[in-house]
């Protein structure tokens, strides 16, 4: 288009504030800034920085996913491991740094939505811009001529023109209409703006829901054995986070109550065998007290939702069954165990704690194996997640648990920091291993452990997030927007016509993209034939640049 | 659950090296393609520049007239007002529809249509060769699907067999439209390296699912994605070459010789970079849709439909980067080059995403345990 290529006057929306530095005081100073975040160049810059920000989070250990691998992170990285935690680099998502750098974008992309919204409006309610003087110099350009004996004086093909581009969905109007060059402007594809509106709006409106959920929802979690039942209550949970400004009183009083845990693990396939395939649990929901209880089924993928909840399975694993007596003959403690299993042949490390054991507390840490072979240095270890030849491996303490000090404990771990061995493999009484039946007389009178039976437990999620729902629905509307926006084209057509002074009436008409229009010169033969057809005229030159002739 | 069946799994095997053997012919005759157009290259460079060099001034009076848009003599009237453009209003408009000027011989045509620089037999022999071997690999996914009695993208093997799947049928599917042949040598490149990574690193023998992968958002969520970096790969090659095209016209502006002679071959870097917009533009949204069927499937496996786990971090950086470099189309000063070099940093990251993520990032895909 030759050198004299002019813009009008930047928007403020598209200004990429080219570094005039005006001397203007405070209001000139936040303006300047408030011009610099909204400008296209930097919510680029933003949104590039957006993502390099959010990689650290993927290498390294983040304290919401994984507080103990940050733990052990921190433990074995003593060097820089605390400056990376200074910096956040634990908590990526919620720290100052990432939270600015997208608060700022959305800012940024408040501050460009406005006034394009504004702009938008405008143009929508009035009429397509005036025909420009010259519309050779467009992008699309073509001519035409109409003999004399046509008969169609000039006004009469701008109506001509008007009426084929409204056939086409065109907005029209007609400028000069008596005049001597009458012309036509002609709008299409508005919609396009409509749609890149609506999908930043719509992200803010996920970055809104988001929030929402997060701050009045809840999560916690659970295991529950064959035979348990959970109330949903702040004391029923195992873990439990909630929400900033989450009300307890606002959870569900429902009930679930685990009846049987089914796992299939293949069979068939030799070089697959023993993977999970099938994971099933039969629950009893009551979703209030006094209620009708449900009979359901729980798998994986497939959550059951309770009033404003839903719970999904998450986990399984093997809960032994023991009872064990203290030295003076009494049940210290009875019932199942859960173990935590740590592969795919379910080798599970379990801990049981008997506080109540007389003379001497109890404690004993170990494996369940639920298939368990023996190895030629003599150790056991497990060979399939099913129970075909079920094992109980442990050791065994005295002593002071520390479990009266009132400190919270992790049921998961022993700290043997205060105890005394009674059984391991390195002690003249071994360690201890029972199969189902079995028990076993503690060294020292100590008491005695058997080993009743086997259940399985299930580890469920338990979740409300009224934000949910309103994320998914800005989510449609910005998808629904970004198809608008990057598929429907936005251009503009002018059509004028004039009368030669021999009598021809000449026509023009020339078509300007506005954003990408990969189809403007497609849709400029269209019309080129369109008005052809419509007066029969011999096209006497379309742009001789065209491909497509 | 449906046995494995152990015959359809063999079948498959041996149809993805027969698959892998022609993709590899093809190959050959496509390298064999612009090796042969460098050749012709050379010469017709001598004669294009000869071309450019007597015909100047008629190049200019030809464009003169056509600038000015007018041939009938009434018509010149209309353009004596000022010139009042339109314009872009100050947003980076790329010009799409403008015909950009061609030296004709040292680049291909910019409508990459076929039929305008006359027949390329090696091409036509790599284009059959590639509908060959993608009629066999389609065998070869199918039998591995059959075998295992569900679709076959549920493991990185299959990721990579499927994948490499689609691209293929992409490719073919748009050089039903436009000549893209040029790519050829990189798409097919490209795909066997998949298949290699494959059959060597991530080969796994067909079986049942984890119960976490049973599920139908596994059929919708997957193939989107698997779809959409398909595209992404498209987009990459054309970036790429959009790089070194543009370098190639500097060059060749200032009359330096043609260093990168196969590139005649190639379109302008201007229609490479709309041809890549276009595509990434419908890659984005078949990402846009894999982020929230990925987080739909999320909330009903996991109970929450974004947690920040490593697999949904590089998920969201590729949808970030695509829409900076979607924003980079429409901002002055970041057109062209940068915004190839962002299309280019996007695939990287999608290859990152699939290849190492999966590989050596640990995540949530064991179920098995429980997280406490
Ligand atoms: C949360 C961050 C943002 C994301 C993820 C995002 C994403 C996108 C995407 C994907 C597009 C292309 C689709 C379309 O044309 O609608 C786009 C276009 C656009 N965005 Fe954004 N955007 C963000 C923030 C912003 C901000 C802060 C601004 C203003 C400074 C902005 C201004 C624009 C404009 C003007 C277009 C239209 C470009 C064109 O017509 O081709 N965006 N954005």
């Amino acid at each position: 288009m030759g050198p004299t290529k002019e813009h009008p006057p930047a928007t403020a929306k598209s200004d990429t504030g080219a570094p005039v530095l005006p001397r203007l005081g405070a209001v000139g100073t936040v303006r300047w800034i408030w011009r610099q975040l909204t400008s296209m160049r930097n919510a680029l810059l933003l949104l590039l920085l957006l993502a390099v920000a959010a990689v650290p989070g993927s290498l390294f250990p983040q304290r919401p996913v994984n507080p103990s691998v940050v733990t052990q992170y921190l433990k074995d990285h003593p060097g820089y491991g605390p400056w990376l935690d200074k910096f956040q680099f634990f908590n990526v998502y919620s720290s100052v740094w990432f939270s600015a750098i997208y608060l700022l974008l959305f800012i940024s992309l408040i501050g460009c939505v406005v006034p394009r919204a504004r702009a938008h409006w405008k143009a929508m309610r009035s009429a397509p811009p005036r025909t420009p003087k010259r519309l050779s110099r467009l992008p699309e350009y073509g001519t035409l001529e109409l003999p004399e004996s046509s008969g169609i004086s000039a006004g009469q093909a701008v109506q001509d023109a008007a009426r084929l581009l409204r056939r086409r969905r065109y907005r029209v109007h007609v400028y000069d209409a008596g005049g001597e060059r009458p012309s036509v402007a002609a709008e299409r594809g508005l919609i396009r703006e409509v749609g890149n509106l609506l999908f930043h709006v719509s992200l803010i409106g996920v970055l809104v829901c988001v929030a929402i959920g997060g701050l009045f929802g809840y999560r916690g979690q659970k295991i529950l054995v064959e035979g348990d039942t959970f109330v949903n209550t702040l004391v029923g949970y195992d873990q439990f986070s909630p929400g900033a400004n989450f009300n307890p009183t606002r959870l569900d009083p429902f009930a679930i109550t685990l009846n049987k845990f089914d796992v299939t693990f293949d069979r068939s396939s030799a070089a697959h065998y023993g993977q999970p395939i099938d994971f099933t649990a039969a629950v009893t929901v009551t979703d209030k007290p006094g209620a009708e209880p449900v009979k359901r089924i729980l798998k994986v993928n497939d959550p059951i939702t309770v009033g404003g909840a839903s719970f999904y399975l998450v986990g399984n694993g093997y809960a032994p069954v023991v009872t064990i007596k203290d030295g003076a003959g009494k049940t210290a403690f009875s019932g199942p165990v859960v173990s935590i299993p740590s592969d795919g042949a379910y080798t599970s490390l379990l801990v049981i704690k008997a506080p109540d054991a007389r003379p001497s507390q109890l404690g004993f840490v170990g494996f369940f194996l639920p298939t368990a072979l023996v190895n030629d240095q003599g150790i056991s270890y497990a060979s399939d997640p099913d129970p075909l030849n079920p094992r109980l491996n442990l050791n065994s303490y005295y002593g002071d648990l520390g479990l009266n000090a009132g400190q919270p404990r992790n049921v998961y771990t022993l700290d043997t920091k205060n105890l005394t061995p009674l059984n391991n493999r390195n002690l003249k009484a071994g360690g201890i291993v029972l199969a189902p039946g079995q028990s076993y007389t503690l060294p020292e009178g100590k008491g005695s452990i058997s080993f009743d039976g086997i259940k399985r437990y299930v580890g469920i999620d338990i979740r409300h997030d009224p934000g949910q729902l309103g994320v998914l629905i800005f989510a449609l509307a910005a998808l629904a927007g970004l198809i608008a926006s990057l598929f429907i084209g936005r251009h503009r057509a002018w059509v004028r016509t004039g009368t030669h002074p021999d009598g021809r009436t000449m026509v023009e008409y020339g078509l300007l993209a506005r954003g990408e229009n990969h189809r403007l010169a497609a849709e400029a033969a269209a019309i080129g034939r369109l008005l052809t057809k419509e007066w029969s005229a011999p096209a006497t030159n379309t742009n001789p640049l065209a491909k497509d002739q | 659950m449906p046995t494995i069946n152990e015959t359809f799994a063999l079948y498959s095997e041996r149809f993805m090296l027969l698959a892998g053997i022609a993709y590899v012919a093809a190959l050959i005759a496509f390298a064999w393609d612009l090796v042969n157009n460098s050749k012709k290259g050379r010469t017709t460079q001598q004669q294009s520049l000869a071309y450019a060099l007597t015909s100047q001034p008629g190049v200019t009076e030809q464009k003169i007239p056509a600038r000015a848009g007018t041939t009938g003599r009434g018509t010149t009237e209309f353009q004596e007002a000022a010139p009042v453009l339109e314009g872009p209003e100050g947003r980076g408009e790329r010009p799409t529809s403008q015909h950009s000027v061609q030296r004709p011989g040292l680049m291909a045509d910019d409508s990459m249509r076929y039929g305008l620089a006359g027949p390329r037999k090696p091409a036509r022999i790599g284009v059959s060769l590639t509908v060959l071997a993608a009629a066999i690999h389609v065998a070869a996914v199918l039998s591995r699907g059959l075998a295992a009695g569900r679709v076959p993208w549920g493991n990185m093997y299959e990721f990579c067999t499927t994948g490499a799947l689609v691209v293929i049928l992409v490719f073919l599917l748009v050089l039903t439209r436009r000549d893209l042949r040029f790519v050829g040598t990189f798409v097919i490149g490209l795909v066997l390296v998949m298949l290699t990574a494959a059959s060597v690193a991530f080969w796994t023998p067909a079986g049942h699912l984890v119960p976490a992968l049973q599920s139908y958002w596994l059929v919708i969520h997957v193939s989107i994605a698997v779809v959409s970096s398909a595209l992404f790969t498209l987009t990459f090659a054309l970036s790429v070459l959009q790089l070194l095209q543009s370098r190639r016209e500097t060059s060749l502006a200032i009359d330096k010789p043609d260093s990168l002679v196969f590139l005649r071959l190639v379109p302008s870097a201007l229609s490479l970079e709309n041809m890549a917009y276009r595509i990434n533009a419908i890659a984005f949204i078949g990402w846009t849709l894999t982020l929230m069927f990925g987080a739909i499937w999320a909330e009903k496996a996991w109970g929450r439909f974004w947690g920040w786990d490593t697999k949904e971090v590089w998920t969201f950086v590729i949808w970030v980067v695509y829409a900076g470099y979607l924003h980079a189309r429409a901002t002055r000063g970041w057109t062209g080059t940068r915004a190839a070099w962002l299309s280019i940093v996007g695939y990287l990251c999608v290859v990152f995403n699939f290849a190492i993520v999966n590989v050596f990032f640990s995540g949530l895909h064991s179920y098995a345990g429980v997280g406490s």
